[in-house]
């Protein structure tokens, strides 16, 4: 039987950038404010110091920061012809967990998504024709534009102190900048990181081949900053265990270098750790939530009564608990009916391999941060004409190279031994002078196979039934995907390689090979309830005191990481959450 | 309470009393305790925790094939792979801690991924035992400690290509298992048991568990003259 | 919650201004002389506020509890511990039933109700400063907070020290009752910070040294002391050691915020920072400043100047520490040994590394230190323990390092200086 906690006006689910983000913006308008986080307490001295952080085994190999499958995990398969069968342990996608959520250990990389990328469908077929899309291609516009969330983005940006070059400030093109990004009202807050030579080798090579490289935007600061809640960050210290670590240096931006200080002082905001929320709670007419029912550590059962909710769990547990509570419907992909899983997105990674003549480059690769790197933009979104090229999307293409850990550096040349004394000579000749990640970071669009639903036989230890991902590739992210991997192989030719390994996707989706943790839809926004879950604001059309927050809200993916957006939304959810719901409780749209 | 305690600006309270609850309330500050983390545990040398002594052989035998001695670095066996092996398997990763090991097991797509039960640590221990069984029919009862290197290395490329079956056991799963863990234990941090004296940070150029490279990301194209640490090994502090 | 006295109707404020430049002891209102009136509000206020300058809460409040200055909370003291006695109103476990006369002769003469002795730990040796008008202030606050009722045993100490008779003698060789004088031939500014500094903000309490008896060594006020397992810092202006390297607004800031441009509140005095000094108003705050700012602490020390106790460190062992401060402090502290200012202190010409006693970095390397967050100065960045990394010998050279380097000179630190703080450390639960 759950025990009845006193009543809070708003409780959060997860603990991560939205939850704190949502968590810091209502205590500000005056609420009580309740988080729940099923994982524990994470901070920079206790956690992750610079005596013991730079540990590649622990950390990267044996994933200690993330979520334990043994905690909850999902199941996974290609198609619905397939059983889904439970991801045992992390593999294409790395969980987070634990106050500050993956703000703790992502790259940093901090992008905004392009102007068009918001209305994509009507961009698209106006441009092409409906017919040049796949006729199973989801993809909509989201009901919100790029000069919604621009003072969002913005927000978020100064909140973390991202380090970048401008591209656009208010329709004027900057030099050093993304020329193709939408336009931004004012410089980055703190400057661009310092590159290293791989990156730039790369940036000039790039240059010579006219296209216009920019570093990328950076979640590592390139200097100290404080940021408008007062609270300061420090100096990348370029030490090359960034992303899937935590940042010794208080040099990454998280919730905890960027919220949580001034969030956890204020009387009106609590915090529960190794808490995890198994239902949303409705009352009988099934539209207004009550609150949530959570476990803690010890298996107690308590119920938290609240007048808001948000669900900022992360795309994939947001989802789960919206179907686990009977929120909205579920999607059957036959019919083609139901809102919550469908449109269910990852990201479409390749790149080359480019091994070097030892004794005239040295990369130094292991000094390098979590999001440095020299990016070019010409084959992202619409950026470029696919009108010959038969497919849509496309992505940054970049040496956005993070780290020399040498159990993941040991990129040898095809056909050397993976054993014995070559495969030494090889590991030592090719280690300092190899560029050895990626280089594509592609879209990935929306499709009426690809989805989320409960899975009928795998089940979490409260017995409640797994996340199952539907997923795979389809031929339109395969064809852009190779064409986008040429493209970077050719600056890396260009660099001086003396041998360039191209790295296709290749399906079938595997979900054991990582291509970032970018997880998004399942609970998407749009204009009407007819074709998305939650409105403009995040809002569940269903379940009016019900936002939830995070990546499920993308119709489709873009060729960006999803942080900055990620934020942009919070922020902008948030001010209409202020300055709109909070005085009059009830749907902010009516479609 | 017998102390005058520290306020600072922290409260956290438990929210149950029972023991070993992390659960916890966070208000008021950021929590913290002195003295608070979690060092990881460095492997003390001295005996084997998971292999038999024959198992141990087997092991080192095999990580000084893969990783041969020569003038780049000792071998993998002279490096404390199997050291590392060892540890690890009768430590979390052994036992696939922290993996989602609920039933049914079902086989899978490669797409999958893992779906066996059988872990690490006992697949070890099944598969030695083949390889000794394995080892001794074809080469008149001998182990595979006690063959030539020549004879070694023809068995390690029989498992790598799947040619030279073991019993009950895949034999290029079981390859690609020691390979794997060899190579890790020759590469991680030396607290973990391998790679002594940070010999493969040595042989490739890496600095190891250096975390301030402000000075040098201007340094292009020009080596860092760095001798490599390790998170507990640090010979530059010697007096 | 009154934010210092800058609430206050400023002709208020420029009374208690003058009154202390024309009159010695005149810091009132001619209406308040005569005793409490129940009614005036502002001298139940005055009274709040000198609550937080003297940090009543630090001593006479549990910390969870709820229950605002109940006492019941443990005090360590260099004789054993004490449980501080219950202040709020209630008439049977509180002070509730004593005369104003019985509490401002406790505050300011250290006699308990029927003559009994107060122990020093209340720090009467310096609130006798306090006139008689801010005690009644003080009084009159306490008249209004919840009267809670807590019965609390105050006689903890082991025999013979449990007889308060004992007192008698102490006080005798120890106490100086009297007043606040202002010194005429400085300003009105400089006398409101020796008025708070000697008075009510009783800092020699923590950094005054003491002699075996536990009495002030008078003659070196302010010059540091160790206890609890830190070594709180000379906050008089010596170059080195002291506040020289600080301008009064440094200090200010510190005070205001537990952060300034090169050093962070951590330990003893982060709670002091939030229950007391971050709630005094600028004013008061930049006069503490200026009167220790007029401190010349030990005269024959000059700037520039190594101190005379302490040789030049060994060569190797400032090597071998130059190599453990590179590899695990230089990432937050940087290699010049500034840090970053208002995240990570500086160390690079600091006092607090250069104290003769290194209690304060021993502790703070061995089990890190979480620095105080304040509403201005939120940030609250936390220093990680080192112990389970650096063995006694490296603890000794990478502390010696960084009190010998870049201009810095401090004693050097040995292997059984390490030992015996890891020990004493490993006894404190806080």
């Amino acid at each position: 039987m759950a025990r009845r906690l006193p009543r809070k006006d708003v409780v959060i689910i997860g603990l991560g950038w939205t939850g704190s983000i949502l968590a810091n913006e209502l205590t500000d308008a005056g609420l009580d404010v309740v988080a729940i986080e099923r994982g524990p307490w994470r901070d920079t001295a206790t956690d992750f110091p610079i005596s013991y952080a730079q540990d590649e085994l622990r950390y990267h190999l044996q994933h200690e920061l993330f979520l334990r499958p043994s905690q909850t995990s999902v199941t996974f398969r290609n198609n619905g012809s397939q059983t889904a069968l439970p991801v045992r342990t992390w593999g294409a996608f790395m969980l987070g967990n634990g106050v500050g959520g993956a703000g703790i250990h992502w790259n940093g990389q901090t992008w905004r998504f392009l102007p068009t990328d918001f209305t994509l469908r009507s961009h698209l077929t106006q441009r092409y024709g409906t017919n040049f899309l796949p006729a199973d291609m989801t993809i909509q516009d989201w009901g919100v534009t790029f000069d919604d969330l621009e003072p969002h983005y913005d927000k978020f940006e100064y909140l973390c102190g991202t380090s970048g070059q401008a591209g656009n400030i208010n329709g004027t093109i900057q030099d050093g900048g993304n020329p193709f990004e939408g336009p931004r009202s004012r410089p980055y807050p703190t400057p661009p990181l310092k590159q290293g030579y791989g990156h730039m080798l790369f940036a000039q090579a790039a240059k010579e081949l006219g296209y216009k490289p920019f570093p990328l935007p950076a979640g590592n600061l390139s200097q100290s900053y404080t940021n408008p809640l007062g609270v300061t960050l420090g100096q990348c210290t370029y030490c090359g265990f960034c992303e899937w670590f935590g940042c010794a240096n208080y040099a990454k931006a998280s919730p905890q270098t960027t919220i949580l200080p001034v969030l956890l002082r204020k009387p009106n905001f609590e915090g529960r750790t190794g808490c995890e929320v198994t239902r949303i709670n409705l009352d009988n007419t099934g539209k207004r939530a009550t609150g949530v029912t959570y476990v803690d550590d010890s298996g107690e059962e308590f119920e938290q009564p609240a007048d808001l909710v948000l669900l900022c769990a992360f795309s994939l547990f947001n989802v789960q608990l919206l179907l686990l509570s009977g929120i909205g419907t579920p999607y059957d992909p036959q019919s083609g009916q139901g809102q919550i899983g469908r449109n269910f997105t990852h990201q479409t990674m390749s790149g080359a391999l480019g091994f070097f003549d030892k004794d005239k480059y040295n990369f130094n690769p292991f000094v390098a941060s979590g999001a440095i790197g020299m990016i070019i933009d010409e084959f992202n979104g619409d950026n470029f004409d696919h009108g010959p090229l038969g497919f849509v999307g496309g992505g940054y293409i970049g040496e956005m190279q993070t780290n020399g850990r040498p159990i993941e550096t040991t990129a040898v040349p095809p056909d050397t031994p993976a054993w014995g004394p070559k495969w030494k000579q090889a590991l030592r000749d090719n280690y300092l002078s190899t560029i050895n990640a990626g280089g594509v970071h592609a879209s990935f669009y929306s499709y009426r196979d690809n989805y989320l639903s409960l899975d009928p036989t795998y089940k979490d230890r409260f017995g409640r039934p797994l996340m199952r991902i539907t997923l795979d590739f389809h031929d339109n992210e395969i064809k852009m995907s190779a064409w986008l991997t040429n493209k970077y192989a050719e600056i890396v030719q260009r660099m001086g390689a003396k041998q360039v390994v191209n790295q296709y996707r290749k399906p079938p989706y595997d979900v054991t090979e990582y291509q970032t943790s970018h997880l998004n839809g399942g609970a998407i926004m749009g204009d009407n309830p007819r074709n998305s879950a939650l409105n403009r604001y995040l809002q569940s059309w269903d379940v009016p005191n019900l936002f939830v927050m995070g990546a499920s809200a993308f119709p489709q993916n873009a060729g960006y990481n999803p942080t900055g957006t990620v934020g942009a939304l919070a922020y902008w959810s948030a001010a209409a959450i202020r300055s709109q719901y909070l005085k009059n409780p009830g749907p902010l749209v009516h479609a | 309470m017998n102390r005058r305690q520290l306020l600072g600006s922290s409260a956290v309270w438990l929210l149950l009393s029972s023991s070993a609850v992390r659960a916890a309330i966070i208000k008021g500050g950021i929590p913290w305790k002195p003295g608070a983390g979690d060092p990881p545990n460095a492997v003390t040398p001295g005996g084997w925790k998971y292999f038999t002594p024959q198992e141990a052989a087997t092991v080192e035998a095999f990580a000084e094939r893969l990783i041969p001695a020569d003038d780049l670095s000792p071998s993998g066996k002279d490096c404390g792979c199997a050291i590392f092996i060892d540890r690890q398997l009768a430590g979390p990763y052994g036992r696939f801690e922290g993996y989602y090991m609920s039933g049914p097991f079902q086989k899978g797509t490669k797409q999958q991924g893992l779906q066996s039960p059988v872990t690490p640590a006992q697949q070890y221990r099944k598969a030695l035992a083949a390889l000794d069984k394995a080892c001794r029919d074809k080469f008149a009862d001998r182990s595979f400690a006690d063959l030539s290197d020549d004879q070694k290395d023809e068995v390690i490329k029989g498992l790598e290509d799947g040619s030279f079956e073991l019993g009950g056991t895949d034999s290029k799963d079981f390859f690609k298992l020691v390979l794997t863990d060899t190579q890790n234990g020759f590469l991680a941090d030396p607290i973990y048991g391998g790679n002594k004296d940070m010999a493969s940070w040595k042989m490739i150029g890496f600095p190891g568990a250096h975390y301030d490279y402000r000075d040098w990301i201007d340094k292009h194209n020009q080596r860092i003259p760095l001798p490599p640490v390790g998170i507990n090994n640090h010979p530059n502090w010697s007096q | 919650m009154p934010e210092g006295l800058s609430y206050l109707p400023r002709l208020t404020r420029a009374l208690l201004v003058g009154a202390a430049l024309s009159l010695p002891v005149a810091v009132s209102f001619p209406a308040l002389a005569a005793g409490i009136d129940k009614q005036d509000f502002r001298q139940i206020e005055r009274g709040h506020y000198l609550t937080i300058v003297g940090d009543c809460a630090a001593c006479h409040t549990l910390p969870g509890s709820g229950h605002d200055l109940a006492g019941g909370r443990a005090i360590e003291t260099p004789f054993g511990e004490l449980v501080s006695p219950n202040i709020t109103p209630d008439p049977v476990t509180g002070v509730g039933a004593w005369t104003d006369d019985e509490f401002v002769d406790a505050l300011t003469k250290g006699t308990g109700r029927d003559g009994t002795h107060l122990y020093p730990a209340m720090p009467y040796t310096y609130y006798t400063k306090v006139t008689r008008d801010d005690a009644l202030a003080i009084r009159a606050y306490l008249n209004t907070i919840p009267a809670v009722h807590n019965e609390v045993n105050s006689d903890q100490l082991p025999f013979p020290l449990d007889v308060r008779m004992s007192m008698t003698a102490w006080d005798e060789m120890f106490f100086k009752p009297g007043t606040f004088e202002p010194d005429k031939s400085k300003s009105a500014e400089w006398n409101r910070g020796a008025y708070l500094t000697e008075g009510l903000g009783h800092c020699g309490l923590c950094h005054t040294p003491k002699n075996i008896l536990g009495g002030d060594k008078t003659h070196k006020q302010m010059q540091g002391y160790n206890l609890q397992g830190w070594f709180a810092p000379n906050i008089t202006n010596d170059p080195r050691r002291g506040l020289g390297s600080w301008s009064i607004e440094d200090i200010a800031t510190y005070l205001k915020t537990g952060h300034n441009k090169t050093s962070a509140a951590t330990g003893l005095m982060a709670e002091t920072l939030n229950l007391s000094t971050s709630k005094m108003s600028d004013d008061d705050l930049t006069a503490i400043a200026t009167y220790l700012k007029d401190q010349p602490g030990d005269p024959s020390n000059q700037p520039n100047q190594t101190q005379t106790d302490s040789a030049a460190p060994d060569q190797a062992i400032m090597k071998a520490g130059a190599q453990i401060y590179a590899d695990e402090c230089s990432g937050c502290h940087i290699g010049n040994g500034k840090g970053i200012p208002g995240l990570f202190p500086s160390l690079n010409g600091t006092p607090v590394v250069q104290q003769s006693d290194p209690t304060t970095p021993l502790h703070v390397v061995l089990r890190g230190a979480l620095s105080v967050g304040t509403k201005p100065a939120p940030t609250a960045a936390a220093m990680p323990a080192f112990a389970w990394v650096l063995n006694d010998d490296q603890v000794a050279a990478v502390v010696t390092y960084i009190r010998n380097a870049w201009g810095n000179s401090a004693p050097a630190v040995s292997s059984s200086d390490v030992g015996k703080a890891r020990q004493q450390l490993s006894e404190r639960s806080d």
